[in-house]
């Protein structure tokens, strides 16, 4: 009877390329994965009684006060400018030392942002001078 | 000829339950996999352009300073003068010595705990005057 033929159409997932598709999300999640990395500001400390003397022409004092207002050699300077005066300081004299000194009141952040700013001129010698009280 | 009668076994491997493994491999991975948990105390740290990034977080002893004024060594809080001796212990280990001191330290601190921690550093000495002040990557 014609009315008795039923469609049979086998119903199959390809499932071939399973495996590709899970190895291509493996990739994936692999790539995209970045674990968390420490990064920031490198320095050395100085050992503990070895204060060495310094010519004062080799020496360039930066000073950081409680409400963050920074001066170098003597004039208040503005702190997106540090890198700049550093870097013609060290033009003049390579064997330049900065001296930042800080105050218990001052603010981590803008130490962080001066050091920064020390590193943004390649300033290679960088001391850290006991805070004043 | 009886001698040529090969025998015609199907030489084929089953790859139908090749992504089955996979999978499994996968989800394995996934539940037994534990990231670490970022101990420590929360902490806003500082911008900064000109960073490099630490050689790993192997050897590294982390120091993290919050707003609070406490300061967190190895998932527990201690006192300051405590530091030097935590510390002189990791760089004096045999078998993994401290490289490298990470501190981690809130912006709004002041530079006066700083100060604190750099002298429990340098009283430690050694290894533990390499020092990182961690920071984020600023903006511009």
């Amino acid at each position: 009877m014609l009315l008795d033929k039923k469609k049979k159409n086998k119903a199959e997932i390809p499932t071939s390329s399973l495996a590709d598709i899970a190895f291509l999300l493996l990739i994936f999640f692999l790539v995209t994965t970045t674990i968390d990395t420490d990064k920031g500001i490198q320095l050395v400390l100085p050992e503990k009684g070895q204060e060495q003397k310094v010519r004062s022409q080799n020496i360039a004092n930066i000073l950081i006060n409680q409400s963050g207002l920074v001066m170098m050699d003597e004039e208040a300077i503005e702190l997106r400018l540090i890198a700049e005066k550093a870097r013609q300081m060290i033009r003049e004299n390579d064997n330049i030392i900065f001296s930042v000194k800080t105050m218990r009141g001052t603010k981590y952040d803008v130490y962080v942002d001066v050091l920064d700013q020390l590193k943004q001129a390649n300033a290679k010698r960088i001391s850290i001078a006991e805070p004043e009280a | 000829m009886k001698f040529q009668m090969k025998s015609k076994v199907g030489t084929e491997i089953p790859q139908a339950s090749l992504p089955d493994i996979v999978f499994m491999l996968i989800i394995f991975f996934m539940v037994s996999t534990v990231f670490k948990e970022s101990s420590g105390l929360s902490v806003v740290l500082p911008d900064a352009a000109k960073i490099e990034k630490l050689q790993g977080k192997r050897d590294v002893a982390t120091i993290w300073a919050d707003k609070a004024n406490r300061v967190s060594l190895d998932d527990k809080i201690v006192e300051i003068n405590q530091i030097r001796h935590l510390i002189y212990a990791k760089v004096a280990d045999p078998l993994h010595p401290m490289k490298l001191v990470s501190l981690r330290v809130d912006k709004d601190v002041d530079m006066g705990l700083v100060t604190d921690i750099h002298e429990e550093l340098r009283t430690a000495g050694g290894t533990a005057l390499n020092i990182n002040y961690s920071t984020r990557t600023a903006a511009d």
